[in-house]
Order: C-alpha cells, then sequence, then structure tokens
C-alpha cells in the first residue's frame, strides 16, 4: 500500500499560487517599475529642477548658493523677463486661436465628407509633414519666408507687395521682412503645429451622432443653429484637447524662434541660454517652472469644460 | 632611471587625479594608449571629411596615443563637459578658459616640457585668457578676428568704423541701413559695442572692452538698444549668418573670416574688413584637465599642436590663424603667407581677445559687471528692452 504522491512542485508553479492566493501581490510587482519610472524619474527630475529655482546666483562670483530664496522669482518678475513670458504666452495663445481656425474645417471634412481614399488621402496629408525632421521643415521656412524668397516674389509678381508691405509695417509684430518678425515665428508655429490640432479635432467630430445632427435639423434649426449649439459643445473636448498640444508645445518651443524671428528671447530660448551660456541654472528652472504653472491651470480650466470627459 | 622617471609621473597622475593639486607634471613618461579631446567642429581632423585636412592619423602612429574626441559647440557646452570630467584636454575660448581655471578645472600647463613653445606667436605667450598670475594654463591651439563683413556691391571702398552697424546711417547706395545689417548673438558682444564707445565716448575712459565698470556697461548697452533697431535678426550659427546676406538683404555685420571664405568660395560680392576702432577676436588654448587620466599623451599632442602640420592646415580649414607664426609659410601644410593674410594674421595689434568678464578686474574688486549679468542684460537688449 502506498499513499498518492504528490509531485514536488517547481518554483514556477510555487510562485503562481502565490499569486493566485493573493492577487495584490502580483499587482504591485508588475505596477513597480512604471511607478518607479514615473515617479523617481519623471517627477523626481521635476522636483530637483523646482528645487533649484529656490537657489540663487551670487552676483560676484556667478556661483550658485544653495540656500533657500525667492530672489529668483523676484528677478523673474523684473520687466524684461516678464516681458519674455508675455511674448511667449501671447504667441501660443494666437497661434493655438490660429490653429483651431485653420484645422476646423479642415476636420470636419475629413469626418464628414472624406470616405474611402479620399480619407486615406487626408490621412497622409496631415501626417506626411510629421515624417519629415523639424529642422529640416523650420529651415526650409526660413528660405520661403525670406526678403528675397519666394514669398516675396510671388507678392511682387501678383502686384500684391503692397499687402506684404503693409503686414510687415505693423508696429511690434512687423519687420524687415517675413523670416525676421514675429509675423513670420506665427506662420511657422502655425504650420508646425496645425497637425496636432487636426488630428483630436477629427476623432471628436467624428463621434459626434449624424442623427443628433438630423434631429436638429428636423425641430427647425439652421445650418448655423446646429453648428453652434449641437456639433461645437459636442466637439469641444476635441477641440480643447488639440489646443493643449498647440498651447504647450509653442509655450515650450526653443528652435523656431531662433531660427525665424527677431531674435527676441522665448521661454523656451531664455531657459536654453540661461542655464548653458550664463551658467544660471536658478533662473533658467524658475524659467521652466512658469509654463509648468500655466499648463496646470489651462488643464484645470479644460477639464471644467469637460475636455476629458471622453477619456 | 627611466622606471623611476615613470614611476614618478605614475605617482603624480595618481595625485592628480585624486586631489586638486596645483602641481604640474615634470617630465613626459611613455604614453597611455589614449587622449580624450574636448574641441570645437572642425578642430580635429583626421581625413575623414576631407583626405587632404589630416592631421591625426600621424600623431597616432608616431606616438601611439588613440585621439579620442568629444566635439562641443559652445563655450559653456565646454564648460560643462571638462566639470563632469572624464578628458584630458579641451580647446577653450576666451570665454570659457578662465572660468575653466576658476573652476580648478585645468591644471598648470609645464612649458619646459613642450620643446616647440619657443616657436609660439611671443603675443600670444602670456595671454591674460590663459596666463593667471604669471603661470601658464594652457598652449595656444589657434586665433582669428571678429572683422566686419559686408556686401561689395554696397560698400566700394571698405567701411572705416564700426559705426555701420551700431548709428542709424545712410549706406554708400543711399538707403538707410535699417534691417541691412546685423549683430551677434551672444552676450559677449557687448565688448564689441564697448569698443566702440572706446574710441568714440573718450570721456568713458572704457580701457578695456571686457572690464567694464556699470557706468561705461550702461553706455554700452545704450548703444546696443538703439543697434536693436537696426537689427532685423541676431546671428549665431554661421550657416544662417551666410544664408542672410545671400536672402535677407542683409549688407554689413560682424563675422568670422570662416564666413568670408565661405561666400567667397560661392562667388558673392564680399570682403571683410578691421575698421579703425579694432575689433574684437578670439583665441583658442589647449587646456589640461586637474584629473587628467592621460598626462602623457596628452603633453604629446600639445607639442603635436605646434610641431606638425597642424596649424597650417587647420588655419586653411577652419579661417583661422596659426599660432605658430612659421606655419604660414614653412610648407608645413596648405597655408600660405596669402592666406594667412586673409584669415587676418596682420591685425593682431588691432584686436581684443575674448576673456570672461569677472567682477573682480583692474579697476578694483567688484567693480566690474560679470558675464551672468551681461547673458541676462543681453537677452534683454535683443528683446526690445
Amino acid at each position: 500500500m502506498t499513499s498518492a504522491v504528490i509531485p514536488a512542485r517547481g518554483l514556477a508553479d510555487r510562485l503562481t499560487t502565490l499569486f493566485w492566493r493573493h492577487p495584490k501581490l502580483l499587482l504591485l510587482l508588475l505596477i513597480i517599475p512604471p511607478l518607479v519610472w514615473l515617479g523617481v524619474i519623471y517627477l523626481g527630475s521635476l522636483a530637483a529642477l523646482l528645487l533649484q529655482s529656490f537657489f540663487s546666483i551670487d552676483d560676484f562670483s556667478g556661483l550658485l548658493v544653495p540656500t533657500f530664496t525667492l530672489k529668483t522669482y523676484a528677478e523673474l518678475l523684473s520687466p524684461a523677463n516678464f516681458a519674455v513670458i508675455a511674448r511667449t504666452v501671447l504667441m501660443a495663445t494666437a497661434v493655438t486661436i490660429a490653429s483651431t481656425v485653420l484645422a476646423f474645417p479642415i476636420a470636419y471634412f475629413a469626418a464628414r465628407y472624406a470616405r474611402g481614399r479620399w480619407k486615406a488621402a487626408f490621412y497622409l496629408g496631415i501626417m506626411l509633414p510629421l515624417w519629415s525632421s523639424y529642422l529640416v521643415k523650420v529651415y526650409a521656412w526660413k528660405l520661403i519666408l525670406a526678403k528675397e524668397g519666394i514669398v516675396t516674389w510671388a507678392a511682387t509678381a501678383t502686384h500684391t507687395d503692397w499687402l506684404l508691405n503693409a503686414a510687415l509695417s505693423l508696429p511690434y509684430v512687423g519687420g524687415n521682412s517675413l523670416s525676421t518678425s514675429f509675423l513670420g515665428t506665427f506662420v511657422v508655429f502655425c504650420y508646425v503645429w496645425l497637425p496636432y490640432m487636426i488630428l483630436p479635432m477629427q476623432a471628436s467630430l467624428e463621434r459626434v451622432p449624424t442623427s443628433m445632427l438630423e434631429a436638429s435639423a428636423d425641430l427647425g434649426a439652421t445650418a448655423r443653429q446646429t453648428f453652434w449649439t449641437v456639433t461645437l459643445p459636442l466637439a469641444l473636448p476635441g477641440v480643447i484637447a488639440g489646443s493643449i498640444f498647440t498651447f504647450s508645445l509653442t509655450l515650450g518651443d526653443y528652435i523656431i524662434p531662433q531660427i525665424i524671428g527677431t531674435s527676441a528671447a522665448f521661454i523656451g530660448m531664455s531657459v536654453y541660454q540661461l542655464q548653458g551660456t550664463a551658467g544660471n541654472i536658478p533662473l533658467a528652472a524658475a524659467f521652466a517652472v512658469v509654463p509648468i504653472l500655466i499648463m496646470l491651470a489651462y488643464l484645470t480650466l479644460a477639464k471644467r469644460a469637460g475636455a476629458f470627459d471622453a477619456l | 632611471m627611466k622606471t623611476m622617471k615613470l614611476m614618478g609621473t605614475a605617482v603624480l597622475a595618481f595625485a592628480l587625479a585624486t586631489g586638486p593639486l596645483l602641481a604640474q607634471v615634470t617630465a613626459i613618461g611613455a604614453g597611455e594608449g589614449e587622449v580624450d579631446i574636448v574641441a570645437w567642429p572642425g578642430y580635429l581632423e583626421r581625413g575623414e571629411s576631407d583626405k587632404t585636412f589630416d592631421w591625426i592619423t600621424k600623431f597616432e602612429t608616431d606616438t601611439g596615443c588613440k585621439v579620442m574626441a568629444k566635439i562641443a559647440n559652445t563655450s559653456d557646452e565646454m564648460v560643462t563637459l571638462m566639470n563632469q570630467g572624464g578628458f584630458d584636454l579641451v580647446t577653450a575660448s576666451g570665454d570659457a578658459s578662465l572660468r575653466l581655471v576658476a573652476g580648478k578645472k585645468v591644471q598648470p600647463i609645464n612649458i619646459d616640457l613642450i620643446p616647440s613653445w619657443s616657436k609660439l606667436d611671443d603675443r600670444l605667450k602670456n595671454g591674460a585668457w590663459h596666463t593667471v598670475g604669471g603661470v601658464h594654463y594652457g598652449v595656444p591651439y589657434q586665433w582669428g578676428p571678429n572683422v566686419l563683413m559686408y556686401n561689395t556691391t554696397v560698400f566700394k571702398d571698405p567701411p572705416k568704423s564700426w559705426s555701420v552697424v551700431f548709428e542709424p546711417q545712410n549706406l554708400p547706395d543711399g538707403k538707410p541701413n535699417a534691417g541691412r545689417v546685423q549683430a551677434y548673438d551672444g552676450p559677449i558682444y557687448i565688448a564689441d559695442a564697448a569698443l566702440f564707445l572706446m574710441a568714440h565716448k573718450p570721456d568713458l575712459k572704457i580701457t578695456n572692452p571686457y572690464e567694464l565698470n556699470p557706468a561705461q556697461y550702461a553706455a554700452a548697452l545704450d548703444l546696443l538698444r538703439g543697434q536693436r533697431k537696426l537689427v532685423g535678426r541676431y546671428w549665431h550659427d554661421a550657416t544662417v549668418q551666410t544664408d542672410d546676406f545671400k536672402n535677407e538683404g542683409v549688407v554689413a555685420a560682424t563675422s568670422w573670416p570662416y564666413q568670408v571664405n565661405l561666400l567667397l568660395g560661392e562667388k558673392f560680392p564680399i570682403a571683410s574688413t578691421i575698421p579703425d576702432e579694432g575689433a574684437t577676436g578670439w583665441a583658442d588654448t589647449t587646456m589640461m584637465a586637474t584629473t587628467a587620466a592621460h598626462p602623457n599623451c596628452a603633453y604629446k599632442w600639445i607639442e603635436h599642436t605646434l610641431s606638425s602640420n597642424l596649424q597650417s592646415d587647420l588655419s586653411v580649414w577652419f579661417g583661422s590663424v596659426p599660432v605658430v607664426p612659421a606655419a604660414c609659410s614653412d610648407k608645413s601644410g596648405q597655408q600660405t603667407a596669402d592666406g594667412c593674410k586673409a584669415n587676418g594674421a596682420d591685425t593682431f595689434d588691432k584686436i581684443h581677445f575674448w576673456t570672461t568678464p569677472v567682477a573682480d578686474c583692474d579697476q578694483g574688486t567688484g567693480a566690474c559687471v560679470p558675464y551672468h549679468q551681461w547673458v541676462s542684460d543681453y537677452m534683454a537688449v535683443v528683446g526690445g528692452q
């Protein structure tokens, strides 16, 4: 008589049992790597940055003084630095508004009317520019907008150069040529970030049920009424999602204003110059905190508007 | 005896690697097999960009020291890299070299161990950007002026003053200079304004454009604020500047011989001059890290920079001037006396070389405006403030 022998269990077997008995343990093991990534590497570096902004630079030696002070933040509000922030926020706002206006008809057409091949062509048209290098595009725009570039040439050829000159003679945004004015910076920002506005907008427009538009028409609403009271409110989350992209990307960019524009600093350029050329890490960190605060406020407002309800 | 020497070097290398010691190498031993150099783009060529420009291969075969290059694009990148450590040498410009000395990141050089030191241009041997308190913290590598580049269809005669880029006026073709001149997009450019004032506002008593007291500094900033209205875009990238001369209608700007040669190569109507006020310029220095792991190879490389074809070929490649005057004509490389002249060799006496502005200057302790303030103020000027 021998009793039944239970075969010896391997490590894998025992682990399986352990996880089956304590499902939370498995969850914990799986979630630790991403948590470490997010918590230590991502938020940790942000915290280190934030910490730097509370230090200051010794005026005589230019060395970092690691004692807590709000001096650096006070410096941020000096007229010159405040102008940088105001300039960047204004540009980001203008770019976002222009992108919305430009993107809406495109997204609407793509979501409602484009079918089959048209749809493929549409996606290709939007995505293709994203596949080429950002720097190549920006340098290409520098040539397009140059004083002796194709835009000026086309304007002269069509006798519309008075229009171009009028735009360039505008105070503040104008300049010697499109490529050396805020107007040019604005055009290139719009071009580069437009796809990021179109894609979420199109996704949300596709989710607007046709039945609602039909119901609206059946109840006697005009096309304009339908747009303002049905289509736009339903598509708003997509518009806001897109605007988060265009706004935050413009807020942080430091390449475009370096190559196209008047050389006047934007937030990203200031951070770049301050941490590099000046070795003024505290002020660079304080500058870097500004877009974070602006975006936090923006996201809070967006949340209230229901931009994240569909997530 | 040789072993003794070797041991001595090894001990010294160890001491150098462990503590911030201000001692210098006393003898060169056998090479360690490699040398790590932080350099400007174009400074270390081994025939890969162009077969005729190679000043590394022969050094490697002769000494057995493999040259490991790390390219840095700005002075600040260089300072950062040297602060991080792991490199033996750096080709530092004057706006970085003193920062490295002050930060104790580079060690004094024993010039007795460099036979070719005597071949150096006498005027560079004690340059303030590498010699501190009589101690040499580096060996000159190459220099060049910041010239006034101008379009020859607009200027039939070379402009005599920097005022064409600083003050509103009509250029020889009768049209105003607004929007047709450029300035350098770096805080060190404040020194160019100071240099201009040095000649035109003697009552400010500026003697050194890199040592400015608050009053002199404010005057320089005022001049630059006026210039902002004339400048469409500031340049910091050589290709962007040549492009602006070709497509943006820019006709006069501060520039480097490099861009002048580039545009001349494209048959563009361009020339350069050093106006009556003189000019600023850059002088680069090979400096050795305090923690250099390969001091013997480093010393061998420094000697090589002065004694081989490097000076001659590099000055052709980069549009700069050799620090060994003989390299212009001794046929050690491709440079010729005319080529040296075109790159500004005769202009030495008119040049005020880039140095990092520090608070403690000849005018007194804390009397001058330090560099980090130059940075934020220049950003404000460019931003139209």
